[in-house]
């Protein structure tokens, strides 16, 4: 299926990606090509097919709940971005408007 | 510059006979690798590498020495390594310095083997030719204007220019084997579930496994015995298989096997000639050592690249939601959060990764899930019947690993459709979690082309016992690219 440039701005909005208008004329193109040929599955009848997301038979694992030692608090924050740590807690811009 | 031993059975021999010691291979190593002129290496560890030779000589003064050590290794850096800098080759990820190590990489520490570094990749692993990297694209030793393949080129190319006696890499559609085939040595997927996945940048989850390159069949059953085996950390592993031991039939022969070829392997447009030629000769090979050959049937081959490259990139886009610039990795700043997350991913992101996030994301939004993403999962429940029906018939299957060997740098950077081509022929294994090798089988215009044996789940030591076989038969595995120093 041809794609415009529409759905590429759409799809890269819901994966949170900023494009150059350069970048979205290019994956226009590009993904139409890659979409054709992906295309060709509708000749596979799967009427009767379960789909299968992994190709192990395993369901649920589970391990004892035992308590274990993991990362220190240093250790979990020593890769935030610069200014991107407050004390125990990572800093974030203002997501909820202050009411008027 | 001093050369490297042929190989980690070779190198064990001379440490365990005092040779050589761990300290003197490792030096040679990393003078080796310092000196590379293929890009192939994004950060070397010195000290860390001469600690853990100091370490591994002590060991093998004691008697306490296990296969891999004092043998040193390449790490592909898309796996997670302890207060050594991560970037799966990405500038999102640049500078982020892991809290903690793989299972893999900390298996491999447990039994001495010395780490010299990390080695180039495809960004985040998606890419046939390693020009997808932030970090600028890799030579293939055989010919420098020449691609390795991808996404594990640094470390196939660590492989192949004696840098390094074995490496990892990640294969989720062929990111191994590819690489190997076209450097000219061996590079071995796992079944899916053999190996933990713990601590390693997650691409696509049910299709991702590591694996290693090495010189010899031999090696890559060495390094698997060494990183198969559950591990309480990873939800995605077989729980009741045995580990096995795999190289009990390494020297077994081929005589009396039932052998695979595929047809739809071998009608393909764009198979290149010299390919289908080294390859054919590689089957009378095998059928002059004992095997009996049967053309077998896969009709759904075709369809395998559309399958992957739905399922993947959808799964990719799931899995690198988390880079987001809060935590880790690159922020950059907007005038609010969600400006942040898309300026940070907009410049963090390399092209072909932003590609494959639009992709997917388009495969898993509302309306299209179920034309694309359950389409492809169905059609992959029947690819995969069909391998279990032809490994009913055959021991193990043999075919050409890549339709072509390495291609000029810049040839399909600009032609998604064409890079991705590069895989049908390995796409399919990961797509039905199927163990599969490539080895060395010659050359067509002077480069290597490599020769894929995939056998059923779990028989590893089918697959294995094949590939040797034939290396034994043929001196091909020995060719190695003459290496110019810095």
């Amino acid at each position: 299926m041809a794609i415009d440039r529409s759905v590429v701005e759409k799809a890269a909005g819901l994966a949170r990606i900023a494009l150059t208008p350069e970048e979205v004329e290019r994956f226009t193109g590009q993904l139409s090509v890659v979409l054709q040929a992906v295309e060709r599955l509708k000749e596979v009848d799967t009427e009767k097919v379960s789909a299968t997301a992994s190709v192990l038979p395993i369901l649920d694992v589970m391990r004892e709940d035992e308590v274990r030692p993991g990362l220190s608090v240093d250790e979990a924050f020593a890769n935030a971005p610069r200014g991107g740590r407050d004390g125990e807690f990572f800093r974030v811009q203002q997501v909820l408007e202050d009411r008027p | 510059m001093t050369e490297l031993p042929h190989s980690i059975r070779g190198a064990a021999d001379l440490l365990r006979s005092r040779r050589t010691s761990a300290l003197e291979l490792t030096e040679a190593a990393l003078e080796r690798s310092h000196a590379d002129r293929h890009n192939a290496w994004l950060h070397l560890c010195d000290e860390r590498a001469r600690a853990q030779a100091r370490t591994a000589d002590a060991r093998l003064k004691l008697g306490d020495a296990t296969a891999l050590t004092g043998i040193p290794w390449a790490c592909k850096d898309i796996i997670g390594t302890k207060a050594i800098p991560t970037t799966a080759g990405s500038r999102i990820l640049e500078g982020y310095v892991p809290p903690y190590s793989a299972t893999v990489v900390e298996r491999l520490d447990e039994r001495g083997a010395v780490m010299l570094g990390k080695t180039n990749l495809d960004e985040f692993a998606m890419g046939s030719s390693n020009e997808n990297s932030a970090f600028g694209p890799v030579k293939n030793p055989w010919r420098t204007d020449r691609v390795p393949g991808g996404s594990s080129g640094g470390s196939a190319v660590a492989v192949a220019a004696g840098e390094a006696l074995f490496a990892l890499g990640t294969d989720t559609g062929g990111s191994i084997r590819q690489p190997a085939a076209l450097c000219g040595v061996v590079g071995m997927k796992p079944t899916y579930g053999r190996v933990p996945r713990w601590g390693v940048v997650a691409f696509a989850s049910s299709l991702d496994q590591v694996g290693p390159f090495t010189n010899t069949v031999e090696d890559a059953a060495i390094v698997c015995e060494a990183i198969f085996g559950k591990d309480p950390n990873d939800t995605t592993m077989v729980t009741e298989f045995p580990d096995d031991d795999l190289q009990t039939d390494l020297e077994k022969g081929v005589k009396g096997m039932r052998l695979g070829v595929p047809k739809e392997y071998f009608s393909l447009k764009g198979m290149e000639p010299g390919v289908e030629r080294a390859v054919r000769a590689a089957l009378k090979v095998l059928e002059r050592e004992g095997a009996k050959l049967e053309e077998v049937s896969l009709s759904l081959t075709d369809h395998g690249l559309a399958v992957y490259y739905i399922i993947q990139p959808a799964e990719a886009s799931s899995n690198l939601a988390r880079y987001d610039g809060i935590r880790y990795g690159l922020r950059v700043e907007g005038p609010n959060l969600l400006e942040t997350y898309r300026r940070t991913r907009g410049k963090g992101f390399g092209p072909e990764v932003k590609r494959r996030m639009i992709l997917g994301t388009y495969a898993l939004s509302a309306g299209y899930y179920d034309a694309y993403y359950v389409k492809a999962q169905k059609v992959r429940t029947l690819i995969k019947a069909e391998y279990d029906r032809v490994f009913e018939k055959v021991d193990a299957l043999v075919t050409p690993t890549s339709p072509t060997v390495a291609f000029a740098i810049g040839a399909k950077v600009n032609d998604p459709l064409a890079m991705y081509l590069n895989d049908v022929f390995t796409l399919p294994v990961n797509i039905s979690g199927l163990p599969g090798i490539s080895v060395p089988c010659g050359f067509s215009d002077g480069l290597p082309v490599g020769l894929q044996i995939i056998a059923n789940s779990y028989q590893e030591r089918t697959m294995f016992r094949v590939a040797a076989a034939y290396e034994r038969a043929t001196p091909h595995h020995l060719a190695r690219p003459e290496v110019k120093a810095a």
